[in-house]
């Protein structure tokens, strides 16, 4: 057994309302530059849709990922190691530019240089690899809601794929349409592609925290990669010819911080923490023979942290007594392995991705309320589940290879809790419906907590890369309370926010980090003020 | 004159040997192919696989040429005429190629706009030395393509040998056909660009992809906090 941890993210569908805020944040803090105008690290895909590059699930055509040759052993799809070297001059299966989109913005200096004239001056748009004026005819988003659904719904791979196996399942006519959203992140795949993919070794997996990067200062721009990777989540910098992707925003959390995306998701719907697994096993399950078998045999990687033998494992193999303890509270493994509600995001790429999604359930309720059945009860909801707008057999494909076994328990997972939750809230005697789907109230309820409350510091369990210990070692050099400041004491502030205290801003008691805190504007600003009030309100804005 | 053939290759490869090394130290970052693949594949995935087959090959026979003494094919009992035939023949094939290759690239850097847009003057420089030197030593080749043709292995060859075994013997380039001496000239030209262009990503073929594990892991270094090494003098005290 070789114990490695790995930080991995949740994302609860149900929750998201597609308002890609994810998506904006991501952008303005890492691919706001030119050479990544095109470069969406989070995006958000409305399903059934092409997704972002267009149909990059066609991995008869993109070929990402791994398959299993004739004696059962694991290849890279796009060829081996020989192939890629041959190939390398040109990458035959690279997507276009208008895979993606042709990145453009807008002629806004017509808006004020235009001579006069009888015309409203308009900004045209201009693509922003040619400079020329352009049509604007695709964007990362084109089919958000659906949009042109009845024209480009038929392209999605996966609904090619539910409609091979389960007839004609999925329709775009309006009354029998159904959709939802599905965030997607680099998987920082415990089996990554991309790394294996890469001719000059400068894409690696992180022994610390299993996060997949990119040295900029060895990549030599050989664009296989982007083949590599079946999620098509590494992205070509055409400005500096290097490769770029998701870095799960590991700035932020070696300091403990979630990623952006997290941070600011409206919905809540993401979760991060700490999974242990055993690196020895990852080749095997990864070449489990049947895709159907994928889901189980990485569920079989993962290890338990409450067994003592794993945590010992653990501590022999280096990995730091903070981790192994957020592992035990990791919102992560919990929904993984604890609760089984999570699921990965198309398991038969074999690179065991490790941003696992909880299946949406929420329109199965609403559409049981209103045809006048008691939507939370939880006879009817687990009739209705095999029933679904959107069609089991769809989620499979997406989350299971096809196989509605796992989807199912999931979605009757989360409607046991719903039932359940209702009697205990309405002071009812406990259904059975928590027995029903395996679990116990307790545990039923823990999820529910999880899920439903979903507190920051539940969601959240991240253990710092140590960094953020230096900090607060460095800081308790310095006082961290006056013992003079309490209320009407020599101090005369009450411990707390904004108290500048006798002697200005920099004196006494802060609640803000003290280290750093001073910079060039907040002394200009105390320097120049006319009363100290206008200095204490300045300074709150920059802090 | 054998003062500057004498000199020249010296000149040429302290260029080209400490330019690599200024470029590995200053600019690792922008060591790259900068492909333009993402722009437009369909003209690029015949042009650029025949241009740089076509360059290996000739690189391949210049080092034939150019490496193995004359002494060594007679030995094997090849003779000087089916040399020259050979050489003829598999070195226009290749030479060919390479120009079909580089000139259809030409072509279309020229016209798709995302490409031309992206190709900056120090590129337009490179593609007139490395266009020039292959279309000159076609030239040089074909115009001395009848009976046994020129015999460079008697001169340009022991002059090559003679730079890097460190007696250079630059009288020997005296009687050579002005054609092949342009020739040279642009190639030595070619190779001091290598390290000041995007032709480094030459340098950086990556072999050693046929050896390493697929899954590469790497550390964090304990004593490097930030993703880049910190710059001189602003280390962290320890």
């Amino acid at each position: 057994m070789r114990v490695m941890a790995q930080l991995a993210m949740v994302m609860n569908l149900d929750k998201c309302i597609g308002c890609h805020t994810c998506s904006v944040t991501c952008k303005q803090a890492w691919t706001n530059r030119s050479g990544v105008e095109y470069v969406w690290f989070n995006n958000v895909e409305t399903r059934p849709g092409q997704g972002y590059p267009r149909r990059y699930e066609d991995q008869e055509r993109w070929r990402g990922g791994w398959e299993l040759n004739r004696r059962g052993r694991l290849k890279l799809r796009a060829g081996g190691r020989f192939r890629k070297l041959a190939s390398i001059f040109a990458n035959p299966v690279l997507p276009g530019i208008k895979d993606y989109y042709e990145p453009w913005t807008y002629e806004y200096r017509n808006l004020i240089d235009a001579p006069l004239g009888d015309d409203f001056p308009v900004a045209e748009p201009r693509s922003v690899l040619t400079g020329k004026p352009m049509k604007i005819e695709w964007s990362a988003n084109w089919d958000d809601d659906l949009g042109g659904a009845p024209e480009h719904g038929d392209l999605d791979p996966m609904v090619e794929r539910t409609r091979r196996r389960a007839a004609e399942k999925v329709r775009f006519e309006f009354e029998q349409t159904f959709m939802f959203y599905l965030p997607r992140i680099c998987e920082h795949c415990l089996n990554p592609s991309c790394v294996a993919s890469c001719p000059s070794g400068a894409m690696y997996k992180r022994t610390e925290d299993g996060i997949v990067l990119v040295d900029q200062d060895r990549c030599r721009g050989w664009r296989m990669c982007v083949t590599g990777c079946p999620y098509k989540k590494v992205y070509f910098n055409h400005r500096t010819g290097k490769a770029e992707k998701c870095t799960l925003c590991y700035p932020r959390l070696e300091v403990g911080l979630p990623t952006v995306c997290s941070e600011t998701c409206v919905g809540r719907l993401r979760y991060l923490g700490v999974v242990l697994y055993d690196a020895d096993r990852v080749l095997a399950a990864a070449s489990t023979p049947a895709e159907t078998d994928l889901y189980e045999a990485q569920l079989g990687v993962f290890l338990d942290p409450e067994d003592p033998g794993v945590r010992r494992a653990a501590e022999a193999a280096g990995i730091p007594y903070d981790w192994i303890e957020a592992a035990r509270r990791s919102p992560v493994h919990a929904l993984i392995s604890r609760y089984r509600v999570a699921l990965p995001l198309h398991p038969e790429y074999r690179t065991m991705p490790m941003v696992w999604y909880i299946p949406p359930l929420s329109p199965v309720v609403e559409a049981l309320t209103e045809t006048g059945f008691d939507g939370e009860d939880a006879g009817n909801l687990f009739g209705a589940i095999d029933a679904l707008r959107i069609p089991l057999e769809y989620l499979a494909e997406l989350f299971t290879a096809g196989d509605t076994g796992p989807v199912r328990a999931s979605l009757e997972k989360l409607a046991a809790m719903r039932s359940h939750m209702r009697a205990v809230n309405l002071g009812g005697p406990p259904d059975d419906s928590a027995a029903a789907v395996g679990m116990t109230g307790r545990e039923v309820e823990d999820m529910y907590r999880l899920l439903a409350l979903a507190k920051y510091d539940e969601r959240y369990v991240i253990p710092t890369a140590a960094v953020g210990d230096a900090r607060a070692l460095e800081e308790s050099a310095l006082p961290q309370d006056c013992s003079l400041d309490y209320e009407g004491g020599p101090g005369m502030g009450p411990p707390g926010v904004g108290t500048d205290g006798p002697v200005g801003a920099d004196s006494g008691r802060r609640s803000l980090p003290l280290v750093s805190i001073e910079n060039f504007h907040a002394l200009r600003r105390r320097q120049t003020a006319d009363t100290p009030g206008e200095t204490a309100t300045g300074e709150q804005g920059e802090s | 004159m054998s003062t500057l053939w004498n000199v020249l290759p010296y000149v040429v490869i302290v260029l080209f040997l400490s330019g690599t090394a200024w470029r590995y130290r200053y600019d690792k970052f922008g060591w790259t192919t900068r492909s333009s693949q993402l722009y437009e594949s369909r003209l690029l995935n015949i042009a650029s696989p025949m241009f740089h087959y076509g360059i290996l090959f000739v690189l391949a026979g210049h080092l034939v040429g150019l490496f193995i003494p004359d002494s060594w094919t007679s030995d094997l009992g090849v003779s000087e005429h089916t040399y020259h035939l050979l050489s003829l023949y598999t070195g226009t094939a290749a030479g060919a190629l390479t120009v079909a290759g580089i000139a259809l690239l030409i072509y279309r850097r020229r016209t798709t706009g995302a490409v031309f847009r992206a190709t900056t003057a120090n590129d337009k420089a490179m593609y007139l030395v490395l266009l020039g030197a292959i279309v000159l030593g076609m030239w040089a080749k074909l115009t001395h393509s009848t009976g046994d043709g020129y015999d460079y292995r008697e001169t340009i060859a022991p002059w090559t040998r003679g730079v890097f075994t460190l007696q250079p013997d630059g009288a020997q380039m005296a009687g050579v056909p002005v054609t092949y001496q342009i020739h040279v000239l642009a190639g030595l030209a070619l190779i001091a660009l290598v390290p000041f262009t995007r032709l480094v990503h030459m340098l950086s073929a990556p072999v050693r992809y046929l050896f390493r594990p697929y899954i590469v892991y790497r550390s964090r270094d304990p004593k490097q906090l930030a993703a880049r090494a910190a710059r001189r003098g602003w280390e962290g005290a320890e």
